[in-house]
C-alpha cells in the first residue's frame, strides 16, 4: 500500500466527482425529449429519420406498462436476432478463421447474456466469435442494453419527480437520444483513444508471428483420415506395495504405494485404447487481431464488460497501459455517477442526488481498501515456499497493474454491474475475493450499471425512508409523496428476486453433478465459483471466477435464466413502483418528513443495503470465501 | 392488435436502425481514423526482422527458456503464450495444484539464477499472469536474472543493466500503474548485441 497508490485511489475519486456535475447536467437535456444539446445539428435530423422508420411518435409518452412493454418486446427481438446470427455465424461473412456455429446452448446463454447487459463470457472470444458475431451482435447489445437501463432509470426518476401523472416518457425516445447523443460520441472519442494506446482495430485475419526461441509439444498422432492413432495398452494403478506374506509394506507408517497393471475378475490385465502422442514444435504466436477498440469503448462506458478476449481487460491487446486501465475504470463509473446528478436535478433536491452519491461512494471506497489491503497481504501458503511477502498476491494479476490497480478494478467492476476483469477473480485471496462477490451480492447499487444502479439504490432509498417512518411513527414520505403498502411490496419483490435466483440456483448446482462437474478449484473455492456465477449471471454483472467451466448445457441454459430473472423480473416491479409513484398527490412536507439528504440519510441507506444484502447471504459467504480466508492462514490446500 | 403490430414494427426497425448505425457506421468510422492516424498500433504493434518477417507484438509475451535470454512470467495461455487463447490458471488460493507448481517454479528459479535455498523469489517469476500473454517482468525479477544472461553470452553486466533501463516501461504519466521490463523486446535487443 505505497504513496502512488494512495494518489492514483484520490485522483480516480477526484476526477469522479468532477465529471458527475457535467454528465448529468448533459443527462437532463440528452432524457428530454425536446432537450438541447451541442451536437442537434447534425444529429437531430438522424434522430428524426430513425423515429420516422421505426413508426414512433416522439411526442407521445407512455405509461409504466406501455413502457414496459414496448422495453420487454424489443428485448425479445433483438435477443432473437442474435440468436439466430451466433447459429449461422459459419455461413456469414466477415469469419476469417472460419469459425464454426455455435451450439443452442451456448447461443442461448450468450444471447440473453448481452441483451441483459450481463455479458457473461461462456464462450472463448478468440476461438468462437467471428467478427461479424463480435461486430453486429455483441456491439449492438452494448449500446442497446445500456440504453434501455438508463432509459428505465429515468422512467424511474420522472415517476418520482412527477406529480398526478400516468406518462413516464417514451421508450423509444429515451433509446435513441441515449445511443445516439450519448453513448455514441462518448464512444467515438474514447476508442481512439484507446487505439492510441495501443489498443487494436482492424479486419485482419489473425498474425503469424515467427518465435524468437520454438518448444515442444505433445499431441495427438493423426492419421491420413486426421483421425487420432490409438495403441491398445495396459491400464495401470497405484496400490500398495505387499511383502512376501500379502501384508502392505510401510515405511514412517504409510504404506508404500508401487504401479501395476490392472487386473480384471480373471487375473488378465485390463487393455485399453490410448491415443499416440508425438512431437510437435511450435514454431510461431498466432496473435488473435479484430475491431477490438470499437468494441471495448462501449463495453466499459455502458456497463457491458463483455470482453473481446478470453482475458477480457488483462489482455494487453484489450488494456495496454496503466492510463488505458484508469480511463477504462473511470468511464465504468461515469455515466452511473452522472444519473445520480441528473437524479437531483430532476427532483429539484440535489442534495439528495449528492447524499445517494455519497453512500454509494463510502461503500465504495470501503470495498476498495478491503480488497486492496488482502492482495497486498498476500498468501501465507505461498509465502512459505519463498514467494516475496512484499510482492503481494500476483497470480492472475498483470505486472503493469499491479496490486493495487487490480484491485481497484476488480471493486469498480462489480461495483457497477459492468464485469470486465483485468485480473483473474478466481486468483485472489479469500478476502479480496469476497469484496467482488459481496458487491454483486448486493445488488450492484455501488454506482451499479449504467441506469440499473441507481433504479437499484432507488428501491433501497423507499426502504430505508419506509424504515425511518416506521422508527418516528409516521407515514413515511418519499420527496413528498406517502410510501404506502404498494411500494414496500414492489421493493421488496425486485430484491427477493434476486437473492432467490441467487441462491436457488446455486444451492440446485452445488448438490448436482452436472454443477460439480465444471469445478476448477475443489474445497470451499469451489463453492466460491458456483456461488460467484449465479450471483453474477442474477446481477446481470458478467464476471466470473472463470475457473468454473461454464459452458455446459446445463450451466449454459440455468445461467440464462438467471440473467434473465435478475434483468427483467427486477425491472417490471420497479416499473410498477415508477408508476404507482407517478400517479400520486405532492403531499406537502411537515415536520415528520425524513429528509433525504444529509449525514443520517447517508447512514440510514447504507445501513439499509448492507443489512439486506449482509443478512440475504451471510450464511452461504460464511461457508466460501470467510471460511476458506481461516483455512488460509492455516495452510490447509485442496 | 394494430397497436400491437405497430409496436412489433417499432421493435424489429429499432434493432435495424441501431444495428447499422451501431455496428456498421461506427467501428468503421473508428477503423478509418485509427488506421490513418495510429496505423501501427491499430494492427498490433507488431515487430519485424529485417526481412520483414513479423516474430511478435511489442504488447505480448513470448516464451523463453534458454539460459542467455530473460524468462518471462509462467503462462497459463493455451501451450504458454498463444496469443489466440488467452487466460489465466484461475487457481485459488487453497489449491494443491497451484501450490505444488509454485514450490517446482521457486526452485527452478533459485537454481537458474544461482539463489540460495533461502532467499526469497519476486512473486512475479512464480505466478501466471491474467492474461497469459504479460510482456512485462518486475525490475526485481529482472535485476537476478542478469548474472546468468551475462554469464551465458559472455556481456558485461553492466551493459545488460543498460539494456533492461532502456526496455523498462515505467509507470504512465509518472502515476499510474507499476514499472515492468519488456522481455520480448529486451531478448530481441540482446541478440543485435
Amino acid at each position: 500500500m505505497q504513496t502512488s497508490d494512495w494518489l492514483q485511489l484520490a485522483l480516480f475519486v477526484g476526477i469522479l466527482a468532477l465529471i458527475t456535475k457535467p454528465l448529468g447536467l448533459y443527462l437532463v437535456q440528452v432524457l428530454d425529449a425536446n432537450g438541447r444539446t451541442w451536437l442537434d445539428p447534425i444529429v437531430r435530423p438522424i434522430e428524426r429519420f430513425s423515429y420516422r422508420l421505426m413508426g414512433v411518435k416522439a411526442e407521445q409518452e407512455q405509461d409504466w406498462k406501455q413502457y414496459t412493454f414496448a422495453m420487454l418486446l424489443f428485448s425479445l427481438v433483438s435477443c432473437l436476432f442474435t440468436y439466430a446470427i451466433l447459429r449461422f455465424q459459419h455461413l456469414l461473412p466477415l469469419n476469417p478463421q472460419g469459425l464454426g456455429a455455435l451450439s443452442p446452448d451456448l447461443a442461448f446463454n450468450t444471447a440473453v447474456s448481452f441483451t441483459t447487459n450481463t455479458n457473461w463470457q461462456s464462450y472463448v472470444g478468440e476461438t468462437t466469435m467471428s467478427y461479424l458475431s463480435q461486430m453486429v451482435e455483441l456491439t449492438l447489445h452494448n449500446f442497446a442494453s445500456a440504453a434501455v437501463g438508463i432509459g428505465i432509470a429515468a422512467a424511474f426518476v420522472r415517476g418520482i419527480s412527477r406529480y398526478s401523472t400516468k406518462t413516464l416518457g417514451n421508450f423509444w425516445v429515451d433509446l435513441v437520444r441515449v445511443t445516439y447523443y450519448l453513448l455514441l460520441p462518448l464512444c467515438l472519442v474514447f476508442a481512439i483513444f484507446l487505439v492510441s494506446q495501443g489498443m487494436i482495430q482492424n479486419f485482419k485475419p489473425y498474425t503469424k508471428a515467427k518465435l524468437t526461441e520454438t518448444f515442444t509439444i505433445q499431441v495427438p498422432k493423426l492419421d491420413a483420415k486426421g483421425q487420432p492413432v490409438t495403441t491398445n495398452a495396459v491400464v495401470m494403478v497405484q496400490s500398495p506395495k505387499l511383502d512376501a506374506a500379502g501384508k502392505p509394506v510401510l515405511t514412517n507408517g504409510v504404506a508404500v504405494m508401487i504401479e501395476q497393471p490392472q487386473l480384471d475378475a480373471k487375473g488378465m490385465p485390463v487393455m485399453t485404447n490410448l491415443p499416440v502422442m508425438v512431437d510437435q514444435i511450435v514454431e510461431e504466436q498466432v496473435i488473435a487481431q479484430g475491431p477490438m477498440a470499437s468494441q471495448v469503448a462501449i463495453k466499459m462506458l455502458g456497463t457491458n464488460g463483455g470482453g473481446f478476449t478470453n482475458a477480457n481487460a488483462a489482455h494487453p491487446f484489450e488494456n495496454p497501459t496503466p492510463l488505458s486501465n484508469f480511463l477504462q475504470m473511470l468511464s465504468i463509473f461515469a455515466i452511473g455517477s452522472g444519473l445520480t446528478y441528473y437524479l437531483g436535478r430532476m427532483t429539484k433536491n440535489q442534495a439528495h442526488g449528492w447524499s445517494v452519491w455519497a453512500a454509494m461512494m463510502t461503500m465504495f471506497l470501503a470495498g476498495v481498501l478491503v480488497c486492496w489491503w488482502a492482495e497486498s497481504a498476500g498468501n501465507p501458503i505461498h509465502h512459505k515456499l519463498g514467494l516475496a511477502l512484499a510482492d503481494g498476491n500476483l497470480e492472475g494479476k498483470e505486472v503493469r497493474f499491479g496490486i493495487f490497480n487490480s484491485a481497484l478494478f476488480a471493486t469498480v467492476t462489480t461495483a457497477a454491474s459492468c464485469g470486465a476483469v483485468n485480473a483473474m477473480h478466481d486468483s485472489f485471496t479469500a478476502l479480496g475475493g469476497l469484496v467482488p462477490l459481496f458487491n454483486i451480492e448486493l445488488g450492484e447499487v455501488v454506482i451499479g450499471g449504467v441506469g440499473a444502479g441507481l433504479y437499484g439504490m432507488l428501491v433501497f432509498v423507499v426502504l430505508a425512508v419506509f424504515i425511518a417512518g416506521l422508527m418516528v411513527g409516521r407515514t413515511p414520505e418519499y420527496l413528498g409523496k406517502k410510501i404506502q403498502s404498494y411500494e414496500v411490496k414492489m421493493a421488496m419483490l425486485s430484491l427477493l428476486v434476486l437473492c432467490l435466483s441467487i441462491l436457488g440456483f446455486s444451492a440446485w448446482a452445488s448438490v448436482s453433478e452436472w454443477g460439480k462437474a465444471g469445478l476448477n478449484n475443489n474445497g470451499p473455492h469451489g463453492l466460491s465459483e458456483i456461488l460467484y456465477a449465479y450471483s453474477s449471471a442474477t446481477g446481470n454483472n458478467g464476471s466470473a471466477f472463470a475457473g468454473l467451466t461454464a459452458n455446459t448445457p446445463w450451466y449454459n441454459t440455468t445461467l440464462g435464466f438467471a440473467m434473465l430473472i435478475g434483468r427483467f423480473l427486477m425491472i417490471v416491479p420497479i416499473m410498477a413502483l415508477a408508476g404507482s409513484f407517478g400517479l400520486k398527490k405532492a403531499a406537502p412536507p411537515s415536520a415528520g418528513t425524513f429528509p433525504v439528504s444529509g449525514f443520517t440519510f447517508v447512514l440510514l441507506l447504507i445501513g439499509t443495503v448492507l443489512l439486506v444484502g449482509a443478512l440475504n447471504f451471510l450464511p452461504v459467504l460464511a461457508l466460501s470465501p470467510i471460511v476458506e480466508h481461516f483455512l488460509t492462514a492455516q495452510g490447509k490446500l485442496f | 392488435m394494430k397497436a400491437f403490430f405497430t409496436e412489433i414494427r417499432g421493435a424489429v426497425m429499432a434493432t435495424l436502425v441501431l444495428t447499422v448505425v451501431c455496428c456498421g457506421i461506427y467501428p468503421l468510422v473508428v477503423w478509418g481514423v485509427a488506421q490513418a492516424a495510429f496505423p501501427d498500433k491499430a494492427n498490433g504493434s507488431l515487430i519485424t526482422d529485417a526481412k520483414g518477417n513479423v516474430i511478435g507484438s511489442k504488447l505480448l509475451g513470448q516464451g523463453f527458456t534458454a539460459e542467455k535470454y530473460f524468462h518471462p512470467r509462467p503462462s497459463a495461455a493455451g501451450n504458454g503464450y498463444d496469443a489466440a487463447n488467452s487466460g489465466g490458471s484461475n487457481f485459488g488460493p487453497t489449491s494443491q495444484k497451484l501450490a505444488d507448481s509454485l514450490k517446482d517454479r521457486v526452485e527452478a528459479y533459485r537454481k537458474e539464477n544461482g539463489l540460495k535455498d533461502t532467499d526469497v523469489v519476486p512473486a512475479d517469476a512464480v505466478t501466471a499472469s491474467a492474461s497469459g500473454l504479460d510482456p512485462h517482468i518486475s525490475l526485481r525479477n529482472a535485476a537476478l536474472q542478469i548474472a546468468r544472461v551475462a554469464k551465458a553470452r559472455n556481456l558485461g553486466a553492466n551493459k545488460i543493466a543498460e539494456l533492461i533501463r532502456a526496455h523498462t516501461d515505467r509507470a504512465d504519466l509518472g502515476v499510474f500503474g507499476e514499472p515492468g521490463v519488456n522481455v520480448l523486446r529486451l531478448n530481441l535487443a540482446l541478440d543485435k548485441q
